[in-house]
Formats: C-alpha cells, sequence, structure tokens
C-alpha cells in the first residue's frame, strides 16, 4: 500500500505516493532527480548519502521515505539554491583541493554543515570525529579537515575571509 | 538484487502498538530508529512482512532526570539526545559518553538507546554502564506491564527476555548512590563508528576509602554481556588499590569466555579486558572520590 507525504526538500514541498519500502535516498535521486545525493554501501558506514532531515545530519538510505512526511530536508544541492554563489563550506573545499574523485564530498559537506552550525571553530580532533562517519576511497582526509577548518573560519568571519 | 518490500504503520499510542504486534506475529518487526533493522532486511538476514514504528507514539521520546526517580530514557530517544542531554552529563556523565561512542553521528542522528539493546548484540556499547548501574527494563504486552533488570534481558546474541507482543517503553536507572563513580572503556579496531572488540563498564561506591559495593560488565567476551562477580566481590568491603585492582582485572578476564572472530582473536579479547578494568576501575574510583 503506498502512503502519501508531503516533504519540503531544499525549501521545495513535495507530494508524493511512496511505497513503504522505499528510502529517502531512492525518493531523492529517482523520483526528484536530486542525485547529487549518493548510495555507497547502503548500511549507514560511508556517509555518501547524508543530508540534514529537521537540521540533523542523517543517512538517507537508512531513512524510510514513508517517515520523512512534513520533514524539512537539506541536500547538497541546497547548500547552493542559487547555482551561482557557492556555500562557504564548498569554497573551502575547493580551495584547499578537498574533492579528488567527489563521490564522497556532498555526504562530507553535509557533515561539515552539521558541525560547523553549532560549533564554527572546531579542533583537527573535533572534525575528525564529526566526518568519521564518511569514508572518502582517495583517502584525502588531511584536506577535507583542512577545509571544514577553514570553512569555520568563513562562516564566523564572513569578511576576513581569503578571496 | 529487488528491493525487499514490506507494509508499514505507525501506531500513535503503546497499546495500538502491542495490539498490532500480537496480531502480526512474527512477521512484524518493531522499528526505533531503524538503523539496525533496515540493514538486515537490506542483507536478508530478516524478511519482515511489516514494520511497526515506535516514532508516533508521542512521549515515547522523552528524557528525564529527577532526583528521587532516576533517569528515564524513552524507546524513542535518540542517541545524540542521550549524548547531549544536560542533566544525564551532569548525574550520569558515563551514559553520556557511551551513547555518544555508539557508531557515527548520522547513526546517532537516528538510532536509539532502548534499539541499542533490543537488538541484544553481546558488543552493544550502551550495555555494560547500564548494566553496572542497575539499570530497569519498562516493557508494555499484551498482559499488562512489566520491568525487569537489564541484566535478566539479555539471553544470547540477538536473543532477548520480551515475549511475543511485548514492547521495551523506557529504560530507567536509579539514582546513583553517593561516593558512586563509574566509567566505560571500549576498543575497536578504527575506534569509531564500528563495533566495539571489547567493552568494560564498571560502577564503584566508595565510603572513606573502602569498597561499599563494584559491578564490572564486560562486552563483546560471552554470548550476552556480562557480569564478572567474582571480581567484584573481591573489590568489595576492600581497600581499592592499584594492586587490588589489578587482580580484580585478571580474575575478570578468566571469567569471559571470547571467541575469534573478524574484530579481534580470543586471546588479544582475554588481555583487552583485564586492560579495560584496569583503566575503568581507575577512572570509576576516581569519580567516586570526587563524588563522596
Amino acid at each position: 500500500m503506498k502512503h502519501d507525504i508531503s516533504l519540503t526538500v531544499n525549501g521545495d514541498t513535495y507530494h508524493l505516493s511512496v511505497e513503504p519500502w522505499r528510502t529517502l535516498n531512492e525518493v531523492l535521486r529517482e523520483d526528484l532527480n536530486l542525485t547529487g545525493t549518493k548510495l555507497g554501501c547502503g548500511s549507514g558506514d560511508c556517509g555518501a548519502c547524508t543530508v540534514m532531515v529537521d537540521g540533523k545530519s542523517v543517512s538517507s538510505c537508512l531513512t524510510l521515505a514513508v517517515e520523512m512526511d512534513g520533514r524539512q530536508i537539506l541536500t547538497v544541492e541546497g547548500l547552493a539554491p542559487s547555482g551561482e554563489t557557492l556555500h562557504p563550506i564548498q569554497e573551502a573545499f575547493i580551495e584547499k583541493g578537498a574533492i579528488q574523485c567527489g563521490f564522497c564530498t556532498p555526504g562530507m559537506e553535509l557533515s561539515a554543515l552539521n558541525l560547523l552550525k553549532t560549533n564554527p571553530s572546531p579542533s583537527d580532533a573535533q572534525i575528525r570525529s564529526a566526518i568519521s562517519g564518511n569514508l572518502c576511497r582517495c583517502t584525502g582526509y588531511n584536506k577535507i579537515v583542512d577545509a571544514i577548518a577553514e570553512a569555520g573560519r568563513r562562516i564566523k568571519h564572513p569578511s576576513k575571509a581569503r578571496r | 538484487m529487488p528491493a525487499a518490500r514490506f507494509d508499514y504503520i505507525a501506531p500513535t499510542t503503546v497499546e495500538a502498538a502491542v495490539a498490532a504486534l500480537v496480531e502480526g506475529g512474527r512477521d512484524t518487526r518493531v522499528m526505533a530508529g531503524g538503523t539496525d533493522l533496515l540493514v538486515k532486511i537490506r542483507h536478508r538476514m530478516l524478511s519482515p512482512k511489516r514494520i511497526l514504528s515506535l516514532k508516533q507514539i508521542a512521549g515515547l521520546d522523552a528524557i528525564t532526570v529527577d532526583k528521587k526517580n532516576g533517569l528515564t530514557i524513552g524507546a524513542t530517544a535518540l542517541l545524540a539526545d542521550v549524548a547531549a542531554h544536560k542533566g544525564i552529563h551532569r548525574y550520569y556523565p558515563t551514559v553520556a559518553e557511551a551513547a555518544g561512542g555508539t557508531a557515527n553521528v548520522q547513526v546517532r542522528n537516528m538510532g536509539t538507546v532502548v534499539g541499542n539493546l533490543c537488538n541484544a548484540s553481546p558488543s552493544a556499547d550502551n550495555a555494560p554502564t547500564l548494566m553496572a548501574m542497575g539499570a530497569i527494563v519498562d516493557i508494555a504486552g499484551p498482559t499488562g506491564c512489566r520491568s525487569m533488570a537489564l541484566d535478566q534481558f539479555f539471553q544470547g546474541p540477538g536473543l532477548t527476555a520480551l515475549k511475543p507482543g511485548e514492547i521495551v517503553t523506557a529504560i530507567r536507572v536509579p539514582p546513583p548512590a553517593a561516593g558512586s563513580g563509574t566509567a566505560y572503556h571500549s576498543l575497536s579496531q578504527r575506534g569509531k563508528l564500528d563495533c566495539s572488540a571489547v567493552g568494560v563498564g564498571t560502577l564503584v561506591v566508595l565510603k572513606a576509602d573502602r569498597c561499599k559495593d563494584a559491578r564490572i560488565i564486560v562486552g563483546a567476551c560471552a554470548p550476552v554481556p556480562m557480569r564478572t562477580q567474582a571480581a567484584e566481590k573481591m573489590l568489595i568491603g576492600k581497600k581499592m588499590t592499584d594492586t587490588l585492582i589489578r587482580q580484580a582485572a585478571r580474575t575478570a578476564s578468566e571469567e569471559t569466555s571470547p571467541i575469534t572472530d573478524v574484530r579481534a582473536s580470543a586471546p588479544y579479547r582475554w588481555k583487552m579486558v583485564s586492560v579495560l578494568v584496569i583503566r575503568a576501575l581507575t577512572d570509576a574510583r576516581k569519580m567516586a572520590v570526587r563524588k563522596q
């Protein structure tokens, strides 16, 4: 039996009818064509599918779409809604060379946002702990940690950030 | 491989949930956060016809800290909320620490403490501390409500004392006694995210420098998180010296029955039980001195 749900993704509200076994990841990618959110392991280990639900980072592969009725979802596409100006986290990832193949990047950036919204000046250890649920197969962790620290500085002092 | 198919219901009261579970029988599985259940379904370890979500039951996610009644963690309270709760930090710091050390950020934002217990994994990170603190499980079922000690709840890997139609509604921890200290230490290959290869939770109650009460619970080294009672007995009534702690740690290690698996070998686990018991008892003693 299908369930009718209304969910808001990156500010747009969608009314959908979903089968109970479908995940938020499938609905985002297949129904809404928001393919920025990736699917990696499908078991909550790799973090490639990370999105924010009501301001908290979750694995979209382990979230049933039927439970998203009335929820606010943010995906990587919503970090830069205009498509022209990037989010400070995205700018920092580019500047620090924190992107190699790019598959982990959407999840890494949302985990970074989840950390920086409450702690814009994290220590390296806090950053590493915050991304412990995000795997980078290119193993570019050092640059990702640098980028998240830089993004924190940009969020805290937007005018002082280096261009 | 096509996705496993199932129906989904989300009753709004505990009574309705119990009734649906009785009617659905073995084909219906209870879900709180879903971080274990959905993985098991995807890996074809379980194939329920229907998932019964507890998330629509109002008040089941409550966390209350009360000087007289102690701590209550509702069935759908998130690991992240337990880890960040100010009252838990103040009065039950090790409970917050164990919840905050479970899995990763995303899983803690979805998964629950009670769900971690109900999966009855021998390595469940939240079990040793709660068992050491004398936690009680509140259960609702077709014949009414009952409560039982958490150390009676685990029956084997993946097995609990729950009868058909029963649901855990909350876990309760009594107020800590004066002069009590707790600690949890665990080891895993990655240090974060993955299941613990060994976990040790301890409680120590001191009066002056004498040990009035002690609990040592070892996770992932037996079919269930286990109390090492011989080691506990060595401490009670005595002055808690470093030498005595070392002796108790050796005894605790001898009481466990670890296996060799992907996470660690049995000989390594035996050695590490001893090391972690020393660390956890030393930390618990330190906290107990402070709380006297």
